[in-house]
């Protein structure tokens, strides 16, 4: 299969592997040396030992990520398979509609939210006209989850249903003949099948909750700060870059091996998912 | 005699002639030169009038009368100013950083001397905004507004009118109460009730206004910046610290906010017109910082603004709408009773910020989130061996 690639092959591609260098080598270089150096450029182990105090932020980003992604697989999977039964006009049109509001900027979005959820906002306010107790929505782990869920959902619909929407008819046709039921034809072909769009759907909603931030500050009133934040904060208002690249340096490695262990549940055969 | 007073006339004329180009850009010769010109100029947003709600367009207006185009370009906050200027990507030639930021750029050697010989109309500053702490000798920085912290409150929610920095920290509040979402400002806060000094170098001191602030966390419904705005004006919150000028729009929408200069006091900041290093036309820009000190320009900047001017001309001014106005020019005891903030050395900010980061993780029980990990991990195994042995399974089949 492999072919050697010809002079012209390598000048075309020349250009990207220049420019993953650039923009993509270079500066996970630079990271990995603010990382593991301090203020005066000289090497050092301290950022990397001080992040034992930012053990609960990574726990609680990963938790959250991890929150974030069952509740958007549970939604996404039914609502990915529901849309990929129904005529080719319609799923364009489902498919529209949730393109949508990523067209506006997420922060914007999430503004929006705030004043849904405030406690003088539009859903505490209706409560209250038809006489019930307004609830506490804004400034909880639970807004935060909402805004995260909202926001990234997306990517776990899109790879769930361009693979279900791929998958061969008379496979389910033949299930049903074989005796299935409607129920079985899902658990037991439908849902496996679809693994490799879960898969990269999972790694799609699961890496940027974990690394999110902006949502968890203006949904969770800077009350339940993600890594994402701390991050932001090391290099907005400390200048800390060293230990804010030692952050992101091991958040980037717990997502790397979060993404490796996912990778092992789709073989190398199968198509669909995409790799990372 | 008829010929004498014309001749006095003309003489009177020819006098109010000369007074007329004494300024530099009405001369013909200083506009030849320039036109064509052009200045950068980095400012805050919305810190300057531009034409809209009636106001004069101030960058347009220098056009015109000295010829000379003003490419303007916005910034969010100190720090991504100083970031611009630091990487040497863009070079401007007049930028508005506060009084700290101007400290620190002067320690760094980034900002150009002024040349006061061209700056006329420095007179106008008050001498209250001269030599400060950041500039002591003020050959760096003009003044260009100033502004003060005080507590926002709404009047008809609180049970007595607070005055003081303490209210922040009365349970009846709890929930109630926002909070400055930057580690200098929240800090100070923490430190007028504690009597501390704002720039103090001691970290036992940062100790003790970070267990202030951590003893108020549990009462704090959010910590923000400008959702103050939102929040305040829409009654979701009692108490919240903020800037007077901003606190002026807040009333216009919600006039239940009421304002107080706490008894503790305050700290207050000057914004300042500086010329930084690698300025292509720094006559250019200091005509352009004595534009601003012009008492009609200057004005005109107040009135959209909102904070307060260092300019004498506009604060004796009873044409101006906010002369004499108590929340943005408050009585001399209040002005006594202020700080500045200074530029702190590295190893002060490095202390107040890892207790920044302290206060945002502390306070919580994470035991949940260990407990919550530790099962989805062992889960996970769980999920791994299981797959293991089935694959195996089917293997031996």
């Amino acid at each position: 299969m492999k072919k050697s690639s010809s002079l012209w092959a390598r000048l075309c591609a020349a250009p990207y592997i220049v420019w993953m260098i650039i923009f993509i080598a270079a500066p996970l270089l630079m990271v990995a040396y603010y990382a593991f150096t301090d203020a005066a450029g000289n090497f050092t182990l301290k950022n990397i030992v001080a992040l034992d105090g930012y053990a609960g932020i990574f726990i609680r980003s990963i938790w959250y990520g991890i929150i974030t992604t069952i509740i958007s697989l549970i939604i996404a999977f039914p609502f990915a398979y529901a849309i990929s039964q129904k005529s080719t006009k319609y799923q364009s049109t489902m498919i529209m509609l949730l393109m949508v509001p990523m067209w506006m900027n997420f922060l914007i979005r999430t503004y929006s939210w705030m004043n849904i959820l405030s406690d003088n906002g539009i859903i505490n306010t209706a409560l209250k006209a038809i006489g019930f107790a307004p609830i506490e929505m804004i400034n909880t782990p639970g807004a935060v989850i909402l805004g995260m869920v909202y926001n990234f959902m997306p990517y776990m619909v899109l790879p769930i249903y361009s693979v279900i929407s791929k998958m061969d008819r008379n496979i389910i046709e033949a299930a049903q003949d074989l005796g299935c039921n409607k129920l079985k034809v899902i658990t037991r072909v439908v849902l496996p099948m679809s693994v490799p769009g879960i898969v990269s759907g999972i790694t799609m909603v699961f890496v940027p909750s974990v690394s999110t931030f902006y949502i968890s500050q203006k949904l969770g009133g800077g009350k339940y700060d993600l890594i994402g934040d701390t991050i932001e904060r090391q290099f907005q208002t400390s200048y800390n870059y060293n230990l804010g690249a030692s952050i992101s340096l091991v958040l980037m490695i717990l997502l790397l091996v979060c993404m490796a262990f996912m990778n092992t549940f789709t073989s190398d055969d199968e198509e669909g998912g995409i790799v990372i | 005699m008829k010929r004498l007073i014309s001749i006095l006339t003309l003489i009177f004329m020819s006098a109010s002639l000369i007074t007329a180009t004494a300024e530099p850009w009405d001369s013909p010769s200083y506009k030849a030169q320039l036109t064509g010109e052009y200045i950068n100029v980095y400012n805050w947003g919305e810190y300057i009038a531009d034409g809209s709600e009636g106001t004069l367009d101030l960058n347009a207006e220098f056009t015109r009368r000295t010829g000379i185009k003003v490419n303007y370009t916005n910034y969010a906050s100190n720090e991504d100013m100083y970031a611009k200027l630091k990487s040497g990507g863009a070079t401007y030639d007049v930028i508005i950083p506060s009084d700290y930021m101007v400290q620190r750029l002067i320690n760094e050697n980034m900002l150009e001397k002024i040349n006061f010989d061209n700056i006329t109309n420095f007179h106008y500053i008050d001498d209250r905004y001269k030599n400060l702490a950041f500039d002591p000798t003020n050959e760096f920085s003009v003044p260009y507004t100033v502004g003060m912290v005080g507590l926002i409150y709404n009047s008809e929610m609180v049970s007595e009118a607070p005055d003081s920095w303490t209210a922040m920290w009365d349970e009846q509040y709890s929930g109630d109460i926002l909070m400055f979402n930057n580690p200098r400002d929240a800090f100070a806060i923490s430190q007028f009730v504690l009597g501390l000094s704002l720039n103090t170098h001691t970290p036992d001191d940062w100790a003790l206004a970070y267990d202030k602030l951590l003893e108020q966390k549990p009462l704090i419904q959010s910590y923000v910046m400008d959702e103050i705005f939102n929040k305040m004006e829409n009654n979701e919150a009692i108490l919240a610290p903020y800037y007077a000028g901003d606190f002026l729009s807040m009333k216009d929408n919600n006039d239940a906010l009421e304002f107080v200069y706490p008894k503790e006091g305050t700290n207050y900041f000057v914004d300042a017109m500086c010329i930084p290093k690698g300025t292509q036309n720094k006559t250019a820009a200091e005509m352009y910082i004595n534009f601003m000190l012009e008492p009609d320009i200057a004005l005109e900047n107040a009135e959209y603004i909102y904070y307060a001017s260092p300019h004498v001309e506009v604060i004796n001014n009873p044409d101006y709408s906010l002369y004499q106005n108590p929340v943005i020019y408050p009585d001399a005891e209040t002005l006594a009773n202020t700080q500045i903030f200074e530029d702190l050395p590295t190893e002060t900010m490095q202390v107040m910020t890892n207790y920044w980061d302290e206060l945002k993780i502390d306070g919580y029980d994470y035991t949940t989130y260990y407990v919550c990990f530790g099962a989805a991990i062992i889960g996970v195994i769980a999920l791994t061996i299981y797959r293991n042995h089935k694959k195996h399974k089917y293997d031996y089949d």
